[in-house]
């Protein structure tokens, strides 16, 4: 039985290692993961790790407050980079969140069991995730309290509405019903956890908690055929939703004119990065999160080198795009498309660039060695890499495309503010404090799934 | 580079100049080699300068802390309140007692929200700019030019423009002050009038007076009145932009003073010896001159246009205008000017030249010979007597006396050289000569030549009284300040650069406790009984002085007719008959090539430092430079080079960029001043901008800019030589500049060609400006090539398809148009740290660009609005339809609608759209609201805005045609950029109507889009630049542009 | 004996395939209202109790028609009749600009569809059900899998039931009451 601190053992070469540890039964699994929710014990790191949140919560709070109250112009933007680190953080979250939603729907169409023991918190990430990207749109706004809802089509009495072609009002349905279906999914999947909980609860306040959440769940055979179809589905709808979501958000810069931001391939592209980005983020989360729960048993090296696995593919259609990028501005021969690629190579912040290019394609290309797949501290380490280069990429395209567009005498700078700083930072805090909360108080890893993974679960003839 | 560079450079002392010189020969030829992209991408490229050390420490520069820091802030909100007064507004709304007449045809009684247009002028420099005067409910919000006056013939300049501004500042001084403390005005007048009866007594002995040039006829007879009452009394003048040369020129070649009036319409040839009548109204009649001049490079008509060439010094908007532009050290002026007089037939033994000079005087004196009558030379007002008077004999004999200049008597009331005027008042003082002293308007503690000592004679004098606007460094040393008003709050008069006289009524009430500088001077004209006047007002002292110019009976309809049209019909000054000789031309100074020269120069957009205080000029950026808030000090790129300073550098497109300093050491007194590489600029030369640095600036003016006054001269107003420049080793200067690249980069924003391509283009009968510069890789696609619909079938652009057209060829740079823009659309002003940081909210700017030698470039202007295109990009993308087409074409921006997600800027390919990161406007102030134009909306934070075609004009004019069921006619509608340009660059009108003047602007072969090829279809186009350069002169990079 | 009505039998088992073989055979002794209750989706439990079809898909693809259709309707009615206005010259029905709101809405629709749709057949939330009142049936959330012969079924008898699900050898039986 795994405990804290429990080191992985490598399996000889050749063989796999299982992606659910040996020994475990119903029993056992129930209550190791129901353990998590239902102990009495908070473990101290926990407390710790929350209270330091709470405290970049606030600083987060702070900056947003003392934004609404002065303006944008606490920040670094000005014409013509008329957009910075908002819509950079809004795309790299909501990249993040993609790898969620791939693991719980692509992956259960293709019937991946391994993907059982991750996919509950990789929801739940989604869910976070999408959330601190949904801030910034708003945030970034120069008048956030009519922009809160005048973006959507509410009948108002001057009888305006939103304007359908701007791909900013698409990005509105886009991510909200992103997050609507992600928060479903999320939900009917705790349905039977809850369950559980409300079963295996000790003390009467919490089995009323767990039971009303579980809406009377009791496991009856028609419920469960009824709920696996339900669940298919909503498998089968998150999988074009969420390449329709990243391509939407490509789609902010794509329908422009800006040189940098008008290009047809970059659907493909951020979709790419963002599940890259999305199974770094889920690395960065899972690793710790199974060694500070002894967690090893469930999540095993199988499924962390499988997230490498697929981190190295994503990784090189990411580098493809990069490639493509350059070679189209070279190709098209257009002299603003070609300014653009000196810009990227040449201009004021092209050591940018270098760095990007370092941190998600050079670096990330040590995945095909199985020693770092299936070392999670190197992986971890990797993971941050990806995650710092995605940032950076968001940051290329955004501000090095406007900062140098047509005219060469409206051309600018940009220079973030600490305030800035302050908000990007802040959404990390807010993201940890929610994922904290979020592995107290309900299964962090699918409890009936993991059931129906044991030898034991089939039916023999 | 060599040994004395490697040591940094830090210190150069005079003696290593000339070794530094020599490394300058080395950086010449690699800057005139320089080959590769025919747009010299950076000076710092050529002198192949390493620069990405530099970028790297420049990416997150020190200075690039935010907006919200607490000193800056101050200064921010203090420029938000910065135009108004709290104080009298009570007194701002009442009507003026005297009856002031309406402008043609406009209500005599008021109609609330309906402006009434009055004539008046505004005095300048020693003459009268006439001006309209737009008001609303007796505020006066707009000046315009006044259309019937020829001075002006409807434009006027970026300050007359502002002046609007000054009106409102709330940091005029507002009260009467005794030793600095406030006193009612009574008391001063009664200790004013002791004092007048004690000088009484010794026929006014030591009672001086001082004022800046004046040419108000009714002053100089007021002055007479007292020079009367009081025969010892002294009248001195001190400007410190005056037009000492021009008078001791015109001395030396007719033997008495002569004003000189350019008629540039009749000249084809026109060479400036450093005159920058392109340039400012410091250039008599500039507005012109400027008219005159491009109206002979319209090419709308023939294909025929004037040629001008011009001997510079301190690179000007008149040199970049320039077909050959000879850059020469200031003193070298002069011998250039000796050579070429020798050349057209002037007794006048030539200077030496070099070969590059020698060719161009060879050539232009040949192009003058061939246009006999029909060309002219003007003399810089900046340059020796001598040049003045060589010029004046040139025009003598190449008989253009009459054609292209002619000769009035000084339209300034007893003009004196000012720099001797004061020279004679401090010595006085020191003397203990002077017992009473009066300044009227003025600054002398400030600007006066710091070799006198002014401040220190002025503590000799008894009684000190100063009439002055703002309470400024001379204020200090008074005994009496009295708050002066401004000219809209006054009657008074004067003479046009032409002389033609203009009355000028007041616009408002006085705002202040102020006295008109004619009321003031009453005090010193006892009437009959010998009593001072103290209660007189101007509109009778200026009545009663026209009364005298016109005893007749029907005086009355007279003035009527003169206050109503701002003008003293047909009163232009009669052309003298004179003669230049040349007996008592000096000898020619010879300077040291390797000494360093100094030019002083008026600030382009402050002036001499009485616009200093004025919000809208400092945020203009100045024509060449473009930075703003600053004055910089100008040296070659060359130098540059040599003292390894970083050039103006394209690797960071700095809006805000840290300047090392110099400083300038000048006859013993130093300057520490922020360098700028001007492209154009002489080697061994440094221009210093005058009027910054004050000390007590108001809230808007203090701590900008560095105070060029401290090192200049009376023997050297404007050119002194043997200055020595050392490098401060860590000292940095923030400069605010809102355009940080200055080349083209391989795009075509501005397409140029020579008068040859264009007629041989033209003949071929197809649209040249989309072929000058040989191949476009990107072209304008054609009408079918476009998938939208044509709006026209859904009833759009139906009726009116409003249009404009920019004439490159005759924008001269001068930011008349923002400023008159600014003043029109409520535009905000944000500081220098905002301007640093990118957020200017000018709507029209006037982008520059070099082209070729740095040593020589040619220069390009461009003023960009909004293009209003048809398929605008910045429509689609704006999720809330803020910014959609209207009926008529315009790109129409809905303040109230819009929430700031400002994508449509960064979807801008223009990038004219401005933002508003913070609260810019001010709401607060009840005063500021005086100012603005009731019907253009104030922005709020958080909102887009951008240039609107003045869409307020718009709908006045239309709500006026449909009163009248009628079209809009050609020309009724102006907006605000059109209107003040003096050279009719901008034209604006509906294009559904052929025989509009934009529709045929639009069919010239020279017109162009910005930006074609990205199918926008804009409604702003441009016209192609043409220079007409002289086949003899044409130099190696014109020639190769040419193959 | 009279004792109070009840729900049902409650047969408990170790492992599914008990189950499994209990509830066929049930259902071959033509059994029909009875349910089984597993910790974990079991289609063969489904299947064995003639319980494997639902109208779920239906639903879901209603829902999918009404969010397509209303997205797009949305948009021409706004873009095209109630307000139009010239945008950079785009035509006033821009469909191609249409179609990604038209597909997030349709995604909305049928996900709100299933999930509701699903929660609704299984009449659920139900805060009370008689099973809850088997001693033993916590475990049936955890690791046990339990047969429940419900009392509404004609063949229906505590001591024939009984009788048969004996030969299935469970751990227990017990009786549901209400």
């Amino acid at each position: 039985m795994a405990t804290l601190g429990q080191i992985d053992v490598r399996p000889p070469k050749g063989v796999r290692p299982p992606i659910i540890g040996p020994g475990q039964t119903f029993g056992t699994v129930t209550d190791r993961i129901a353990g998590i929710v239902l102990t009495k014990h908070t473990p101290v790191f926990w407390i710790l790790v929350v209270a330091l949140c709470l405290a970049i919560f606030g600083m987060f709070n702070t900056a947003v407050g003392y934004l609404l109250f002065k303006g944008v112009g606490i920040w670094g933007i000005n014409i013509p980079v008329g957009w910075g680190f908002a819509i950079v953080n809004f795309v790299w979250w909501i990249g993040i969140g993609h790898a969620g939603t791939l693991i719980s729907a692509i992956l259960l169409l293709f019937k991946q069991g391994w993907r059982t023991s991750i996919n509950r918190f990789a929801e739940a990430m989604t869910i976070f995730a999408v959330m601190q990207a949904g801030l910034f749109p708003l945030l970034h706004t120069g008048r956030p309290w009519l922009a809160a809802y005048w973006l959507f089509p509410i009948p108002l009495t001057m009888g305006v509405w939103p304007q359908f072609r701007s791909p900013l009002i698409w990005d509105v349905f886009a991510v909200s019903t992103y997050f609507t279906v992600s928060f479903l999914f999320w939900g009917i999947g705790l349905i039977p956890d809850f369950a559980n909980l409300r079963d295996s609860a000790k003390t009467l306040v919490v089995r009323r908690i767990y039971g009303m959440l579980a809406m009377g769940w009791r496991g009856s055979a028609r419920h469960w055929n009824r709920y696996e179809t339900a669940y298919m589905l909503l498998a089968g709808l998150a999988t074009p939703l969420v390449l329709s979501v990243h391509s939407v958000v490509s789609l902010d810069f794509a329908v422009s004119v800006v040189p940098g931001w008008h290009t047809t391939f970059f659907p493909p592209y951020f979709v790419a990065g963002a599940i890259y980005s999305g199974f770094a983020m889920v690395l960065m989360l899972a690793i710790p999160f199974r060694y500070l729960y002894g967690m090893q048993d469930f999540i095993t090296l199988r499924h962390l080198q499988n997230c490498g696995k697929l981190m190295l593919a994503t990784g090189q259609i990411v580098a493809y795009s990069y490639a493509m990028e350059m070679f189209i501005g070279w190709y098209s021969n257009d002299r603003y498309e070609l300014a653009m690629v000196n810009n990227r190579l040449h201009g004021p912040y092209s050591h940018y660039y270098y760095m990007l290019i370092l941190c998600n394609i050079l670096i990330p290309q040590s995945l095909w060695f199985n020693s770092i797949r299936s070392t999670p501290w190197r992986l971890f380490v990797v993971s941050v890499v990806v995650n710092t280069g995605m940032w950076l990429e968001r940051f290329v395209i955004v501000v090095m495309s406007l900062q140098r567009d047509y005219i060469p005498t409206s051309w600018g700078m940009y220079w973030y503010t600490k305030w800035d700083m302050m908000i990007f930072v802040g959404t990390w805090g807010f993201f940890t404090l929610l994922f904290f909360i979020f592995i107290r108080v309900m299964p962090p890893i699918s409890i009936f799934e993991m059931r129906s993974l044991l030898p034991q679960a089939k039916v023999k003839e | 580079m060599s040994n004395i560079n490697d040591s940094n450079s830090n210190l150069i002392s005079p003696g290593e100049v000339k070794p530094a010189s020599l490394e300058l020969e080395t950086v010449r030829k690699r800057l005139s080699e320089a080959k590769g992209p025919k747009f010299w991408r950076t000076l710092e490229e050529l002198a192949d300068q390493p620069a990405f050390g530099e970028l790297l420490e420049r990416e997150f520069p020190r200075h690039a802390t935010e907006w919200v820091d607490p000193v800056s802030r101050r200064n921010f909100l203090k420029l938000a309140g910065a135009s108004m007064a709290l104080a009298g507004l009570a007194g701002c709304t009442r009507q003026p007692l005297e009856q002031i007449l309406p402008y043609v045809r406009q209500p005599e009684q008021l109609i609330p929200g309906k402006p009434i247009f009055y004539a008046t002028a505004m005095p300048f420099h020693g003459h009268v700019l006439p001006l309209v005067v737009e008001t609303h409910e007796f505020r006066p919000t707009k000046v315009e030019g006044n259309p019937q006056h020829t001075a002006s013939l409807g434009a006027t300049d970026l300050f007359a423009q502002a002046s609007i501004l000054d009106l409102y500042d709330p940091d005029r001084s507002n009260y009467v002050t005794h030793l600095g403390e406030g006193r009612p005005w009574g008391e001063c007048a009664l200790a004013l009038q002791s004092e007048v009866a004690a000088l009484k007594a010794t026929q006014g002995t030591g009672l001086r007076f001082l004022t800046g040039a004046m040419s108000s006829p009714t002053f100089g007879w007021q002055m007479k009145a007292v020079q009367r009452a009081f025969p010892q009394s002294k009248w001195h003048r001190w400007d410190p932009v005056n037009r000492d040369n021009a008078r001791a020129g015109s001395k030396l070649a007719f033997g008495a003073y002569y004003d000189a009036v350019y008629k540039l319409e009749a000249a084809a040839v026109v060479v400036s010896l450093d005159a920058d009548f392109l340039s400012g109204s410091w250039f008599p009649g500039f507005v012109r001159c400027a008219r005159d001049f491009m109206r002979g490079r319209k090419l709308d008509k023939d294909r025929t246009m004037n040629r001008l060439y011009v001997a510079e010094s301190s690179p000007s908007t008149t040199g970049a205008k320039a077909d050959h532009r000879l850059v020469l050290r200031p003193s070298e002026v002069d011998s250039v000017a000796r050579a070429l007089a020798a050349k057209v037939g002037v007794a006048a033994q030539g200077g030496r030249l070099n070969e590059d000079q020698q060719k161009w005087v060879d050539a232009v004196a040949a192009d003058l010979m061939d246009h006999k009558g029909k060309c002219v030379v003007v003399p810089g007002e900046f340059q020796s007597p001598a040049v003045h008077a060589l010029a004046h004999a040139m025009n003598a004999a190449l008989g253009n006396v009459g054609q292209t200049v002619a000769y009035i008597d000084p339209v300034e009331v007893d003009p004196v050289e000012h720099g001797q005027s004061i020279r004679e008042l401090v010595d006085d003082m020191n003397a203990g000569k002077v017992r009473t002293l009066v300044i009227l308007g003025g600054n002398p503690v400030f600007n006066a030549p710091v070799d006198l000592g002014f401040e220190n004679a002025l503590g000799k004098v008894a009684l000190r009284v100063q009439l002055s606007i703002y309470k400024n460094e001379t204020t200090d040393l008074m005994h009496w300040h009295v708050p002066e008003n401004h000219y809209l709050e006054g009657w008074s008069d004067g003479h046009a650069y032409d002389g033609t006289a203009s009355v000028i009524q007041p616009m408002i009430m006085p705002l202040y406790e102020g006295r008109n500088v004619h009321e003031f001077l009453a005090i010193f004209t006892p009437d009959e009984s010998g009593t001072p006047q103290t209660g007189v007002s101007s509109h009778d002292l200026v009545q009663t002085y026209w009364k005298t110019q016109h005893p007749t009976a029907d005086f009355e309809a007279w003035w009527r007719r003169t206050v109503h049209d701002g003008f003293v019909a047909d009163s232009a000054a009669p052309a003298r008959q004179v003669s230049a000789k040349l007996a008592s031309l000096p000898a020619p100074a010879v300077a040291n090539p390797n000494a360093i020269e100094v030019a002083f120069r008026p600030d382009p957009t402050i002036y001499d430092g009485s616009f200093i205080n004025n919000a809208w000029l400092q945020e203009t950026p100045k024509p060449l430079s473009r930075n703003t808030w600053d004055n910089v000090a100008m040296v070659s790129p060359a130098m540059a080079a040599v003292w390894k300073l970083n050039q103006v550098s394209d690797d960071n497109d700095h809006q805000s960029d840290a300047q090392r300093i110099l400083e300038v050491e000048f006859q013993g007194r130093k300057v520490e001043v922020p360098y700028w590489p001007q492209p154009g600029h002489p080697d061994n030369a440094i221009t210093l901008f005058l009027g910054y640095g004050q000390r007590k600036a108001g809230r808007v003016g203090s701590g900008t800019g560095y105070d060029a006054y401290k090192v200049r001269p009376s023997e050297a107003q404007y050119i002194g030589s043997g200055a020595t420049i050392t490098v401060s080793k860590d000292k940095y200067w923030d400069l605010a500049i809102t355009q940080g690249h200055f080349s083209m980069d391989a795009r075509e924003p501005v397409r140029v060609a020579t008068l040859e391509d264009f007629i041989q283009n033209k003949l071929d009968g197809e649209n040249f400006a989309d072929r000058v510069r040989g191949e476009a890789p990107n072209d304008r696609p054609g009408k079918p090539e476009s998938l939208y619909p044509d709006f026209r079938d859904k009833g759009f652009y139906q009726n009116y398809a409003w249009g404009m057209s920019i004439d490159l060829n005759s924008c001269v740079g001068c930011q008349a148009c923002a400023v008159a823009c600014q003043a029109e659309n409520n535009i905000s002003v944000v500081g220098k740290e905002q301007v640093q940081r990118g957020r200017e909210m000018q709507w029209i700017r006037i982008d520059a660009y070099y082209e070729g030698s740095p040593a020589n470039p040619n220069v390009y202007f461009q003023p960009v609005p909004c293009m209003q295109c048809e398929n605008a990009p910045c429509e689609p993308v704006c999720p809330v339809g803020a910014t959609i087409h209207s009926t008529e074409g315009l790109n129409d921006m809905v303040y109230n609608r819009c929430v700031g997600t400002r994508y449509c800027s960064n979807n801008c390919p223009y990038k004219v759209r401005r933002f508003n990161f913070f609260l810019f406007a001010d709401y607060e102030t009840p005063s500021l609201k005086l100012g603005r134009n009731p019907d253009v909306t104030v922005r709020s934070r958080g909102v887009m805005e951008k240039c609107t075609y003045c869409i307020q004009r718009i709908t006045q004019a239309r709500i006026a045609s449909e009163k009248e069921e009628r079209q809009i006619r050609d020309g009724e509608i102006k907006t605000a950029c059109q209107q003040v340009c003096p050279t009719e660059a901008i034209i604006f009108g509906d294009i559904n109507n052929k025989d509009s003047a934009v529709s045929k602007r639009k069919n010239s072969p020279r017109e162009y889009q910005l930006l074609a090829e990205l199918n926008t279809r804009p409604r702003t186009t441009y016209l192609a630049a043409v220079r007409n350069p002289n086949p003899k002169l044409e130099s190696g990079s014109e020639k190769a542009e040419k193959a | 004996m009279t004792a109070a009505p009840i729900y049902g039998l409650m047969a408990e088992f170790e492992t599914p395939t008990e189950l499994v073989h209990a509830a066929k055979g049930a259902y071959d002794a033509g059994y029909r209202k009875m349910d089984t209750y597993t910790p974990y989706p079991l289609e063969e439990a489904a299947e064995a109790i003639g319980a494997h079809h639902n109208r779920v898909s239906l639903i879901v693809l209603v829902g999918a028609m009404l969010g397509m259709i209303g997205g797009y309707a949305l948009e021409y009615w706004v873009s095209v009749i109630n307000y139009p206005i010239n945008v950079g010259g785009k035509p006033f029905h821009s469909w191609p600009a249409f179609i990604p709101v038209t597909f997030e809405c349709a995604v909305l629709g049928a996900s709100l569809a299933a999930v509701f749709g699903m929660l609704a057949l299984n009449g659920l939330p139900q805060p009370y059900h008689p099973v809850f009142n088997s001693p033993n049936f916590v475990r049936a959330s955890r690791d046990r899998f339990f047969l429940c012969i419900e009392s509404q079924d004609p063949r229906f008898s505590v001591s024939d039931t009984r009788k048969l699900l004996e030969s299935f050898n469970p751990d227990e039986i017990t009786e549901v009451p209400y």
